[in-house]
């Protein structure tokens, strides 16, 4: 088959997960000469290759802690590390795919799948990696499309291609399946497991759903209120595939749910 | 496949309905060619049957093309079906035919023959032709002199505006500088500059150089900054975690993002930097189209005039769809952009 050549393919030059240590981290915006606290001694460690999800209200500061880890911007106070080393700016060994697919409307499709090698000068001599991506996404008779041609999932997925074609140490998504409708979602959350567990990177998840973090992550993080903070850091034992009427989940998910304030209506 | 049943079994039922359709069909599509054709002989029969008003010597060759017109409009409607694309897009431009025949006609008899219209001032379709076939050669240097101009003026202009845009756009520092001067000079009309210009630049070819380049400078300028300000910080941020360094972020981000920005502003330029072209011949430069109007006016030469306006109208719009074909091909990411 051609997707599972695909994955040879880069199975190749797989990069193993990298382990993250978020240290005492504390981040706040300026709004209007006022200080909005957003995260507060916000503390994680992750270790190389786990599926950590992120719950928590909307509003919490949970892009604003992706970002950090991302390096697209500084933390007030507080450390970042990638394998020991201290985070200070972005490198495409951290990818993130965020919410809104961004693809760059005057690219094609392979051109944006192609812009992580193309920007670091090594396009040339890797253009097998595109076309592998495209395959493990398969999008491959849609490489010479225009975004504007492609459905929100198809453009989801060109996202996650162009992510993953850079083999990130570090995969990390800002709720990328929030938008799509519920069977798209459901067909490439079980991609995105299976990726995971071929590629051993390690992934850092978003969402606000949480079945879809009960059904991924190795770990789930419930964040407090804004300004963020760990209220509870719930590890889920269970092999996948995981089934969503798996009565431990269906506990864990109860739980969660009130700790997010929801228990009343569950 | 079922489609294929389908219309087998309206094909074998049409016969019997097919007779008067046709007809009617037919009479659509040639009938208009018809009329074309007809009211471009009338045009032929005007400018032969009446004695003119004036001395033309072009009266007798306009009414024999404007036979064989209505004979190409004839037989092209009529025979469309055999002739192809040519034939297609012959009956879609039809009508047109038939409005130019009508508007020629009325035009022949109003000057040439009954001078309704004044005669000097209002010269008939075969004088034009005579300035064609009579002095080609001055109004073909005009026209040569005109592109140059053109070209170099607005080729310099859009370089330099994209390039001082994009560096406003991304630079604070420059911003700092050239946004003041850009907002104290650039609403100023460009032939506002004219009677200076003609006098500290050498020769007045340089100088009208000089005011098109700056009218077709301040709209680009002025555009390309604005399409650079206005690109997604979202662009940036996933290029950045892609590995991209500054110089990426410039030419593979901002500018393709500001691109559709960029075509509004040579677009504005070409439309402002035409009439600079025409006043700065007409008052400084002597030669081009603008020196020509000029000339001929001087001579009281009405034809001339026509004539030559006739052929700037066709530059100008070839020169603005020469920009829309490159912005259509640039552009071609983009989804209902106009046709022009
Ligand atoms: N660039 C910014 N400038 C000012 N305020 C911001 C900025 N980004 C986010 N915020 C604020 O920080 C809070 C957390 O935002 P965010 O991290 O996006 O929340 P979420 O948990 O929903 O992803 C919000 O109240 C938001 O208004
Ligand atoms: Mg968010």
């Amino acid at each position: 088959m051609v997707a599972s050549a695909a994955l040879a393919e880069i199975d190749a030059h797989r990069a193993a997960g990298a382990a993250l240590d978020i240290e005492q981290v504390s981040h706040a915006f300026d709004i209007d000469g006022a200080e909005l606290p957003v995260l507060s001694e916000v503390s994680i460690s992750v270790e190389p290759g786990e599926f950590v999800a992120l719950l928590g209200p909307s509003g919490c500061g949970k892009s604003t802690l992706l970002r950090l880890v991302a390096g697209l911007d500084k933390p007030r106070s507080g450390t970042l590390r990638e394998d020991e080393v201290r985070i200070t700016r972005p490198h495409p060994s951290r990818v993130v795919v965020f919410q809104d697919p961004t693809l760059f409307p005057w690219r094609t499709v392979w051109d944006n799948v192609a812009l992580g090698l193309e920007a670091q000068g090594i396009l040339k001599s890797q253009r097998h990696r595109v076309d592998a991506a495209l395959d493990l996404v398969g999008l491959s008779d849609f490489r010479t499309a225009y975004p504007h041609q492609l459905s929100g999932g198809m453009a989801q997925r060109v996202a996650l291609a162009r992510a993953l074609v850079n083999d990130p140490k570090i995969l990390i998504l800002d709720e990328p399946l929030g938008k799509l409708d519920s069977l798209t979602r459901i067909t490439m959350q079980a991609e995105l497991v299976s990726l995971w567990q071929r590629k051993g990177f390690t992934t850092l998840l978003v969402t606000h759903d949480a079945e879809e973090a009960l059904v991924l992550a190795n770990r789930v993080i419930v964040f407090s209120d804004r300004p963020a903070r760990v209220k509870a850091d719930i590890r889920v034992d269970r092999p996948y595939p995981r089934h969503r009427g798996d009565p431990y989940l269906a506990d864990l998910r109860r739980q969660i749910l009130g700790l997010l304030g929801l228990d009343a209506t569950w | 496949m079922s489609t294929y049943s389908l219309s087998d079994g309206l094909a074998s039922g049409a016969p019997r309905l097919s007779r008067a359709p046709l007809l009617g069909s037919w009479v659509r599509e040639s009938g208009i060619g018809i009329l074309a054709s007809v009211a471009w002989i009338a045009f032929g029969l005007c400018c032969l049957w009446w004695e003119d008003v004036g001395d033309w010597s072009r009266t007798h060759s306009l009414g024999i093309a404007a036979f064989v017109i209505a004979a190409v409009a004839l037989f092209g409607t009529v025979g469309a079906d055999y002739l192809g694309p040519a034939g297609r897009a012959l009956r879609q431009r039809a009508p047109w035919l038939v409005v130019l025949g009508v508007f020629l006609t009325l035009w022949e008899v109003a000057t040439a023959k009954f001078a309704w219209l004044p005669l000097p001032f209002f010269p008939p379709p075969q004088s034009i032709i005579e300035v064609y076939t009579d002095d080609l050669p001055k109004l073909l240097d005009s026209v040569f002199a005109s592109v140059k101009l053109q070209l170099g003026g607005y080729l310099i202009g859009a370089t330099v505006g994209f390039l001082t845009g994009v560096s406003i756009g991304w630079s604070r520092a420059v911003g700092y500088w050239v946004h003041p001067v850009l907002r104290f000079i650039g609403p100023l009309p460009a032939t506002a500059w004219l009677p200076i210009a003609f006098f500290t630049f050498p020769s007045s070819w340089s100088a009208s150089t000089f005011l098109i380049a700056l009218a077709t400078g301040f709209p680009v300028t002025v555009l390309t900054w604005s399409g650079v300000a206005s690109v997604s910080n979202a662009y940036y941020d996933v290029a950045r975690t892609l590995g991209a360094k500054p110089s990426f972020l410039v030419l593979k981000v901002a500018i393709p993002a500001a691109l559709p920005h960029v075509f509004v502003g040579l677009f504005m330029g070409l439309g402002s930097s035409f009439a600079v072209l025409v006043v700065a011949e007409m008052i400084g430069v002597k030669a081009g189209l603008g020196w020509y109007l000029q000339w001929a006016q001087g001579w009281a030469a009405y034809a001339n005039m026509y004539a030559a306006l006739i052929v700037m109208s066709l530059l100008c719009s070839g020169a603005i769809t020469l920009l829309f074909s490159i912005r259509d091909r640039l552009l071609v990411w983009q989804k209902g952009t106009v046709k022009w």
